[in-house]
């Protein structure tokens, strides 16, 4: 069934069509739609499922580990400072290895206040043993959600999945999207496994209690291993569900135009189909380009990323994040990568706060980025489109860190 | 097919049993001691131990669990008729 | 052979020895009788509080029913998500028990619990109060009485105590009652009546804390008799909105029947750098206490 949808109205498609059994959620801008529409899709009873009409976000994922502890399949979604709140539970239901799936709308943090994107919110919270992947589009979002569910419940996973896409570009931006009904779905995600574990009364245990020091560093290097499994488990839910339903998205990456590169543009998230574009207009002038989208970011696809962008001259990393007094989150990985490769990574944060990042600006960042690259003038990291008048005003100077 | 994975060993989980703690009576400073020539079978002693460390006998007479009582003294101290000592260890 | 007793109180266990209590621990006492009232088809859901560890460390485990820790705050919303997830799955007979400390009910859990309040899912809350944060050294919380001494508050604390069962119960949820561990029958009832009803239900369990309160551990019992019978704590119950006093507390209303609060505070070392002048003040909080029920039985 194609129908016209936002990124938020296919997330919650997407949770029908998985047979979620419990939903519970707090509205936050620019999450809002999923939830609404799932409340009518449980209210008219086209899902089998209950929603629980918390009271915050950190109540929304503590009743997600309730409702998961006693066997159902549950999703939420948030943003910004939604998952924020929330962060202390993320750890809980990734601890208690429960197979739980949220949308992340990503925003930026206040203050100020601010509604539009940025991936300071979800990549704060990449270390604390989630699945993070991350859609360019609207039916990425709908095919995502499903394939989450079923690396999550792989029973050598067992770990949660944030499924990130970008404040209103995606969020609110309506395209065709082709939506499968759950019968559908129930051919690739058969419903929920009681693992690692579901309250029995037959067999009372108790979960979470104290550890010592004797045993709690092995529950943190089983997620880790968990966590490294789930890259074979990621590409084989992509292709599985590419064989039946005939779209799959590259695994872990998705790459365009990379084969015979000298550069690799980096992005995540809505800014890669603006960078594809850019990628075509600069093939066209004659430079040798291509783009790599990570579609996952926990676990970092690090020998994929590695064989991909090794022999590059020049490796453009956008990172639609800020971590504050190092650089571009996702740079600063990919440069610890190659670090023993001849390839020269620029790290540019761009797009910070929802400032809008055109293909004309991606192309500017590679030109600049290869001059530099040419002058070995390659700094840390840099930040795009700073009004640098703006920074003297206020502070009396711009120096460091460099803005491009 | 059944999993090589051990799902309770990936997960903090415990099961249920008696001394969680150890043999919790090497806490004792004073330990009661049940007269029963005095004692009533009220089992006021039983109800109120924190401990659950009281059992009742077939003839319905409270019997100090030693190996877990931490001696709080909480059955002499509610026992109606006195019938609990305690006694220093 | 049976006991009279065990009719009310059942001889089974659920709550198994050698635990790490602490010697005449309130919490223990409160959590083994619950789990006789409840019986083994229930769920126990606890966040931080002095039950994380009287429960056992892992990899063992003291309590014979199924047991859920989770965060601080968290312990009224993961019940919900239990509590829906059991329905859905057709096991709504089970009881879906939150046993929380004061700090994790009348501080850092009450929007929680608030939240799950007015969303009215099928849950018995149990606040075991021992009136201060004791598992972390004796710090003073939303429920600590008036002029207690605790860690952070040295020289007593200069705010009265936060009413949370009438906080919950302005929630209009069908079950709200305090119960005392000197009056396990009480309690056990009270368990069961919440037990019977649909929704959410709540139940303050008043917890001596011999270290906290600084008293022998033989007195938990003597202390939680005190705090009834000199009206300090008051045992009632709001069945369906309908406020009705219970057990001794039943013929309290007479402020000659109640014992002075003196005798109470007496025998707590939190209490003993009290003045008369601070002993006459928490005697009024009581008395203008036990006014307010006299108007609401009124009517």
């Amino acid at each position: 069934m194609r129908l016209v949808l936002t990124g938020n109205y296919a997330a919650a498609y997407a949770a029908k069509a998985a047979k979620v059994e419990v939903v519970s959620a707090y509205p936050i801008t620019p999450q809002t739609q999923v939830v609404e529409k799932l409340s009518e899709f449980i209210e008219r009873g086209e899902m089998n499922a209950r929603y629980i009409r918390v009271e915050s976000e950190h109540s929304a994922m503590a009743a997600c580990i309730g409702a998961a502890m006693a066997g159902a399949r549950v999703f939420t979604a948030t943003s910004a400072h939604g998952l924020i709140y929330m962060s202390e539970m993320l750890w809980w239901a990734a601890g208690a290895r429960l197979p739980i799936v949220m949308g992340v709308i990503t925003r930026a943090m206040a203050p100020p206040w601010s509604i539009w994107s940025d991936h300071c919110d979800l990549l704060s919270l990449r270390d604390i043993g989630w699945i993070i992947y991350f859609c360019e589009n609207a039916q990425e979002v709908f095919d995502t959600i499903i394939q989450a569910y079923k690396v999550a419940e792989n029973e050598e996973v067992l770990l949660p999945a944030m499924v990130g896409w970008d404040a209103f570009q995606t969020s609110h931006t309506a395209e065709p999207v082709d939506v499968l009904s759950p019968d559908e779905v129930s051919k690739y995600l058969p419903p929920r496994r009681p693992l690692p574990y579901v309250i029995d009364f037959e067999r009372p245990f108790t979960h979470g209690s104290l550890c010592y020091p004797d045993r709690y560093m092995e529950f943190r290097y089983l997620m880790d291993l968990s966590m490294s499994k789930a890259k074979k488990a990621i590409v084989e839910a992509d292709e599985e569900y590419g064989d039946l339903f005939g779209r799959k998205y590259g695994g872990v990456l998705e790459k365009y135009l990379c084969e015979d590169a000298e550069i690799a543009v980096v992005t995540m998230g809505v800014l890669s189909g603006d960078a594809r574009y850019a990628v075509d207009i600069l093939r066209k002038e004659g430079y040798k380009v291509g783009l790599v989208r990570l579609r996952v970011v926990r676990p970092f696809p690090s020998s994929e990323l590695k064989k991909e962008l090794k022999s590059k001259k020049l490796v453009c990393v956008i990172d639609r994040n800020i971590s504050i007094g190092r650089g571009g989150i996702l740079g600063t990985e990919i440069k610890a990568l190659l670090k023993n490769s001849s390839a020269n990574v620029v790290n540019v944060v761009a797009g910070i706060g929802g400032r809008d990042v055109s293909y004309e600006d991606i192309v500017n960042i590679v030109k600049r980025s290869l001059d530099l690259v040419e002058k070995g003038e390659v700094p840390e990291y840099m930040w795009y489109s700073i009004d640098k008048e703006y920074v003297v005003k206020a502070v009396g100077e711009y120096y460091e860190p460099p803005a491009l | 097919m059944e999993s090589k994975i051990k799902f309770d060993l990936i997960t903090p989980i415990s099961y249920p049993g008696e001394g969680s703690a150890g043999a919790t009576g090497s806490w004792r400073v004073f330990k009661p001691i049940i007269d029963r020539e005095k004692c009533r079978k009220c089992l006021l002693c039983w109800l109120y131990c924190p401990e659950a460390a009281i059992r009742v006998s077939e003839e319905n007479y409270p019997e100090i669990i030693y190996e877990y009582c931490k001696g709080c003294g909480i059955c002499a101290n509610e026992c109606p008729v006195k019938a609990i000592s305690m006694v220093e260890e | 052979m049976s006991h009279p007793l065990f009719k009310v109180i059942p001889k089974e266990e659920y709550f198994l020895p050698g635990t790490p209590a602490c010697p005449g621990c309130p919490a223990a006492l409160g959590l083994r009788l619950l789990l006789k009232a409840l019986g083994p088809k229930t769920v126990i859901v606890i966040p931080a509080c002095c039950s994380s560890i009287i429960q056992g460390a892992y990899p063992r485990s003291a309590i014979k029913v199924p047991l859920i820790n989770i965060a601080f705050a968290a312990s009224a919303a993961t019940a919900s998500g239990i509590a829906e997830a059991l329905e859905l799955k057709g096991i709504g007979d089970a009881n879906v028990v939150v046993w929380a400390g004061d700090g994790g009910t009348a501080d850092i859990g009450l929007q929680g619990l608030s939240g799950a309040a007015e969303r009215g899912h099928n849950i018995i809350y149990v606040c075991y109060d021992n009136e201060a944060y004791m598992n972390t050294g004796i710090q003073r919380s939303g429920a600590t009485p008036y002029m207690a001494w605790t860690t952070t508050t040295p020289t007593g604390k200069r705010e009265i105590k936060k009413d949370i069962p009438l906080i919950v119960a302005m929630h209009r949820v069908p079950y709200v009652a305090t119960a005392a561990l000197a009056y396990p029958q009480d309690y056990v009832m009270k368990l069961r009546k919440a037990a019977a009803k649909k929704g959410f239900k709540y139940i303050h369990l008043l917890a001596p804390c011999p270290p906290g309160w600084r008293f022998d551990s033989s007195k938990t019992i003597e202390i939680s008799r005190l705090a009834v019978e000199t009206g300090t704590w008051v045992l009632y119950e709001i069945e369906d909105g309908k406020f009705r006093l219970t057990g001794p507390s039943k013929g309290l209303i007479d402020k000659s029947k109640r014992k002075p609060v003196a005798e109470y505070l007496r025998t707590q070392g939190r209490f003993s750098h009290l003045s008369d002048e601070d002993m006459a003040k928490i005697q009024k909080i009581v008395d203008e206490n036990w006014e307010w029920i006299k108007r609401w039985l009124e009517g």
